[in-house]
């Protein structure tokens, strides 16, 4: 018997793994030191741990481990590099260039930005969710400072050509944060080899705690330097004041250990669920539309957890309810605080009614077989219930162009 | 987050369905929008005493559209097309429990009445420019 309700939001947050929080656990209590305490050994045990934590994220990144940053999360991180560099750069020019499907902390960042007279480019998608490797090369200028590009986006599961994007930067001397929260742990990713400068790292999106994150910084080759975003201590190299989250920090390193441990395997097993529910719910159902690049003939494309589709003729939240014992999220507006469809969707130019019709599934370390199996079941009859009193499934049925239709819009 | 009534208008529709569309005692209302997000269709077979003798719905929405428009070929049902045009959609908040948020879904289905009995009503000036 399935174990209701299922959870099938990864990509939102994931549930912290036991051998994450075991590692933690001891740094609550008996080892709770300050590890800026540097004269006693409660002091030492924790800047010990600290240290591990740091080494193990440089080694799964390919980075030295003077050159990771600890913050509270990505939106930290994302906040870190970007307005870190701007203010450290701005005798060397003004210009960033980002992408229209940027995760809010990096869109409301360089639109802050701007409104300190900075000026930011964001570049268009495709149907897909690709930025123009021309369109990028054709945006620097001389006056460009950063490129910040997303690796893995959080909506959609598209994969960026971060390596080739990465390339295109170190030619002209631009420095490259990408935001990797998504990526990080689900699939390779190597600073050096994808000449990235910044990665921004969050640790509950690969069952570790929330709160905890990181920042990547390139140290030399070019060496990066940031304007501190928080005065204080002068913790991090002065880059991130404050007190080290040293529990954090160690569930941080080993929710990474985890995944990079059995990557392939765990990478396997997830991409075949995934691809069951996507095989599952088309093999009964018409006019089914993948959002992103197609799991079945671009996977290597797409976060391997990641299921975004649309659902046509039928609302996202309506769609959600149908389904209450299982937790997704919807792209529709109704589901959103602003009542606008998803910006990432449209950004695709995919037509608003599929951003209402949307469902994003992400499938985790903790997913079963079996709810797979039950879930498939229930988005089929979820779907067909709401398409039986959909007008527009009806009349798309009929042969009517719903485009040609005059809709009163409100 | 939603009212029991809501949750029992979108598990159990009432009067789901389609009417002929060409038939002059019928009048179809349509209103929102695939863009928006909500769509209703309410369709009112309408005697030629002017009563309300049957309504359908099919609605593309979120779960407080649906019900708002399965509750209104509820209320509306038995009404003459007078009463009908003078149903508010306050009404349909009130009996649904709705939060501000999803007023625009009964707003949507005051609409959708009106459009209903006035496209009822343009088919019958039709009908009697005809027959003059």
């Amino acid at each position: 018997m399935v174990q209701l309700p299922i959870y099938l939001d990864n990509n939102a947050t994931t549930p912290v793994d036991p051998r994450v929080l075991d590692a933690m656990l001891p740094y609550f209590k008996e080892s709770f030191g300050n590890s800026a305490s540097r004269n006693h050994p409660f002091g030492w045990k924790a800047e010990e741990a600290v240290d591990w934590a740091r080494e193990t994220i440089a080694k799964y990144i390919g980075a030295d481990p003077k050159e990771i940053v600890f913050t509270s999360g990505a939106t930290e991180s994302d906040n870190l590099a970007i307005k870190g560099v701007a203010e450290m750069y701005a005798s060397k020019g003004d210009h960033i260039i980002t992408a229209t499907t940027e995760h809010k902390a990096v869109i409301d960042t360089c639109k802050a930005l701007e409104r300190k007279g900075f000026k930011v480019t964001y570049l268009p998608v495709n149907k897909e969710g690709f930025i123009s490797l021309d369109d990028l090369k054709n945006a620097i200028t001389e006056k460009t400072i950063l490129v910040t590009i997303m690796y893995a986006n959080n909506e959609i599961g598209v994969l960026q050509d971060i390596e080739s994007i990465g390339k295109i930067c170190r030619e002209r001397g631009v420095l490259f944060h990408t935001d990797s929260t998504q990526a990080i742990g689900k699939v390779a990713f190597d600073v050096n080899k994808m000449n990235v400068d910044l990665a921004s790292i969050s640790g509950h999106k690969m069952y570790g705690p929330k709160g905890i994150g990181a920042l990547y910084v390139r140290k030399k080759n070019p060496r990066v330097k940031l304007s501190a975003q928080i005065d204080g201590g002068g913790h991090e190299r002065g880059m991130r004041s404050g007190t080290l989250n040293v529990p954090g920090i160690v569930g941080l390193a080993k929710a990474l250990e985890v995944c990079m441990t059995d990557l392939s395997e765990e990478t396997a097993r997830i991409t075949r669920l995934r691809d069951k529910l996507y095989n599952g719910v088309t093999a009964v159902l018409d006019e089914v539309y993948v959002n992103g690049p197609d799991p079945l003939t671009a996977p290597e494309w797409r976060l391997p957890n990641n299921l975004n589709i649309s659902f046509a003729y039928v609302e996202g939240e309506a769609m959600m309810m149908g389904i209450k014992d299982i937790a997704v999220s919807s792209g529709s507006a109704c589901t959103s605080a602003s009542l606008e469809p998803s910006y990432v969707l449209k950004a695709l130019g995919v037509g608003e009614d599929i951003a209402h019709s949307s469902i994003r599934f992400g499938i985790g370390r903790f997913t079963t077989e079996e709810e797979i199996d039950y879930t498939i079941e229930h988005v089929v009859t979820a779907v067909k219930h709401l398409r039986e009193m959909s007008p527009l499934y009806e009349m798309a049925k009929m042969g009517i162009d719903l485009k040609s239709v005059e809709w009163a819009a409100h | 987050m939603y009212s029991e009534k809501v949750l029992d208008h979108y598990s159990h529709p009432r009067n789901v369905g389609t009417l002929d569309p060409n038939d002059p005692n019928v009048g179809t209302g349509l209103v929102g929008a695939p863009e928006c997000g909500d769509v209703m269709r309410l369709q009112l077979k309408i005697t030629d005493d002017g009563v309300i003798e049957d309504a359908k719905f099919k609605t593309f929405g979120c779960g407080s559209a649906i019900a708002s428009s399965s509750f209104a070929t509820e209320m509306i049902k038995g009404k003459t097309i007078d009463e009908a045009f003078q149903i508010k959609n306050t009404e349909i908040v009130k009996e649904l429990n709705l939060p501000p948020v999803k007023i625009h879904c009964s707003v949507l289905a005051e609409d959708a009445i009106k459009a209903a009995v006035s496209d009822f009503r343009a088919k019958q000036e039709k009908l009697k420019e005809v027959h003059s």
